[in-house]
């Protein structure tokens, strides 16, 4: 089982201060396989996939991703992150330079590609999130949809094998979520590995594979999306649902 | 009542120069008032400002038409009822203004060092200048070339740096002070910061010693101290020195105006580029520098402007820039009582680099915000 896993936590241990905020998380994600986080908010999630490519460190457990584990090695790390995109929920788009530097800077900087190449990449990259014509604007004259969207242009234009979604829609008005998602789905469907914090349900129930539950630092139940919603086995599950559901 | 067709037009007197007076000037009667007393006070000032300075003034002859060579020959010396200023001390220590007493024979040294700064700065002041890349590698190699232009050497006669003086070492001081502490500031804030504790402690300490003393101080440091540090028989320049002293000084600043940008950059930003796999310097020089100087260029010239000005504390160590040089022209007996002239002089040429580099602060600010909203959300 855990030979195919691309991702593998063991017995993750994480403080702020005295904050136990994620406390023996085990899971185990394999290749292509789209996981959906959830739970409310304090529970740890966001903190869980933030571990996964250092963007925070954990203190106890391990965490191995494609073979590497994660230590204080910086080389280890850097590896790490070539493998792993993120999306964030406030995007982090470079706001000096416009959505096609965006795209190409990684690229030409961390893997030497020479500029013209990195250009096309990037017109790929914004053809597949549908918004090619917004190349040479800056980030402050898109929507958030739109910048959410070159956000995700940017990450996989450095072709990474994994990648992490922290709470993509969240910052976004109810009209541009589902542009979103769209491309969220394209990518689930073209055989991405993906780890997916959010809270749209229907986004899990068309796309997800496997459900996690987290609350107060811990995996509360992991499931199958059928089994989540309509049998859950834990009450804390079972509130949860009822509330996020009845909105 | 109105025609559909009609095009409202907005109310009488709210447009154009009336509009303008009324709402500025005459708004309501306080306004007028004041508005009416300031024109008053320019009334009686700027005529005889300009009495002074030109229409009554002496550039290089008297109103007898003779020469002036001393101060005796002024016309309101001569005759104290008419003249105004008298310019022609200026005129007649100009040389020293400019160049100190560098050697006649080799002063073009100097004047092709002013033109080549000219040419150094003309990339940095204009983005869109042709064959910008090619002036900027100029920009890079002119301090080598200044260097051996101005003090001697490869072929050309040494002239020591005691001979310098004026506007030569006023410029050389703070040209070099402002383009040296840039680069220094950028490492002191970004090693303040740092997670290891040896740099940032050091870093801190070094900024924070250099902030808690006085500019004069540093200057006695760098005189009487600095040679002290040096191995035996290494005698290093005082203006060397001088500038040691004023480029530490000149960085503490500068690192804690550009570490206070910095403090602005989103801590999104950092993880945006951690996250793409940069390094620590990829990300600071690429997404997080750009940023934070963008947000520091106000205060960056601020300080800078400020450094300029504070080059005229290298007086008391004996070195003779633009304000020295005057003040030994009033010491001259020739000149005793010239006061004003050459104040006003050296506040002018001191105005004119000031607000220049005041005015290019507020076009690049105005430049860089075009297409670019800085809450990317």
């Amino acid at each position: 089982m855990s030979e195919e896993s691309i991702i593998s936590l063991k017995n993750v241990n994480k403080w702020f201060g005295d904050f136990h905020v994620l406390q023996d998380v085990n899971l185990e994600v394999k290749k292509k396989e789209r996981i959906v986080v959830c739970g409310p908010s304090g529970s740890g999630k966001s903190t869980m996939i933030r571990c996964i490519n250092r963007l925070e460190e954990h203190q106890e457990g391990s965490i191995i991703v494609d073979g590497i584990e994660l230590t204080g090695n910086l080389k280890n790390i850097d590896n790490v992150r070539k493998e792993v995109g993120m999306v964030f929920q406030q995007f982090n788009l470079f706001p000096h330079l416009s959505v096609k530097e965006n795209i190409t800077l990684a690229p030409i900087w961390v893997k030497k590609m020479p500029k013209a190449e990195a250009e096309e990449l990037a017109m790929r990259q914004l053809e597949i999130v549908k918004i090619p014509e917004q190349a040479n604007k800056y980030p402050g004259q898109l929507s958030g949809g739109q910048q959410q969207r070159v956000a995700i242009a940017r990450s996989l234009a450095m072709n990474p094998n994994i990648m992490l979604f922290d709470e993509p829609t969240s910052a976004l008005d109810p009209e541009m979520i589902k542009e979103v998602l769209d491309v969220m789905v394209d990518l689930a469907n073209g055989g991405m590995t993906m780890i997916v914090v959010t809270h749209e349900m229907g986004f899990a129930k068309t796309v997800a594979d496997r459900m996690v539950f987290m609350d107060e630092g811990k995996i509360v139940e992991e499931a199958s999306p059928d089994k989540f919603f309509n049998n859950p086995e834990s009450d804390r599950t079972k509130l949860f649902l009822s509330q996020i559901l009845h909105q | 009542m109105n025609e559909m067709n009609e095009v409202r037009k907005p109310p009488v007197a709210t447009t154009g120069i009336i509009g303008w007076l009324r709402i500025n000037l005459f708004f309501n009667w306080t306004n007028s008032l004041i508005t009416l007393f300031v024109i008053y006070c320019l009334y009686q000032f700027i005529p005889w400002i300009l009495d002074w300075t030109i229409f009554s003034a002496d550039f290089k002859y008297n109103y007898l038409g003779e020469q002036i060579t001393n101060q005796e020959m002024c016309s309101r010396n001569l005759d104290p009822e008419n003249g105004g200023a008298c310019w022609a001390v200026i005129y007649v220590r100009f040389y020293q203004f400019i160049y100190g007493f560098y050697p006649r024979v080799e002063v073009w040294r100097v004047n092709l060092a002013y033109v080549m700064l000219a040419f150094a700065l003309l990339p940095l002041l204009y983005a869109k200048l042709p064959y910008r890349k090619y002036f900027l590698y100029f920009t890079y190699i002119f301090p080598v070339i200044a260097y051996f232009l101005l003090n001697g050497g490869l072929g050309f006669t040494e002239v020591s740096t005691n001979k310098w003086g004026g506007l030569l070492v006023t410029l050389v001081l703070g040209c070099t002070g402002i383009a040296l502490a840039f680069p220094i500031g950028i490492m002191l804030a970004l090693g303040r910061r740092s997670k290891l504790p040896v740099i940032s402690m050091m870093c801190t300490l070094f900024i924070e010693f250099i902030r808690g003393v006085p500019l004069i101080t540093l200057l006695f440091f760098g005189m009487v101290m600095l040679p002290l540090f040096l191995p035996e028989g290494i005698d290093m320049d005082g203006l060397v020195r001088v500038l040691v002293a004023v480029t530490l000084f000149q960085s503490a600043y500068m690192a804690e105006v550009i570490r206070g940008g910095l403090q602005a950059i989103p801590p999104g930003q950092y993880e945006a580029a951690k996250s793409l796999g940069m390094s620590y310097w990829r990300m600071n020089l690429l997404i997080i520098l750009p940023q934070a100087i963008r947000i520091s260029i106000p205060p960056i010239v601020n300080t800078s402007i400020g450094l300029f000005k504070d080059t005229t504390l290298v007086i008391i160590v004996g070195i003779l820039d633009l304000l020295g040089i005057g003040r030994g022209t009033l010491a001259d007996t020739n000149w005793l009582g010239l006061s004003y002239e050459i104040y006003f002089f050296v506040s002018l040429v001191f105005f004119i680099f000031t607000f220049g580099m005041s005015r290019y602060s507020l076009y690049l600010e105005k430049k860089l915000k075009t297409g670019i909203n800085m809450g990317a959300d």
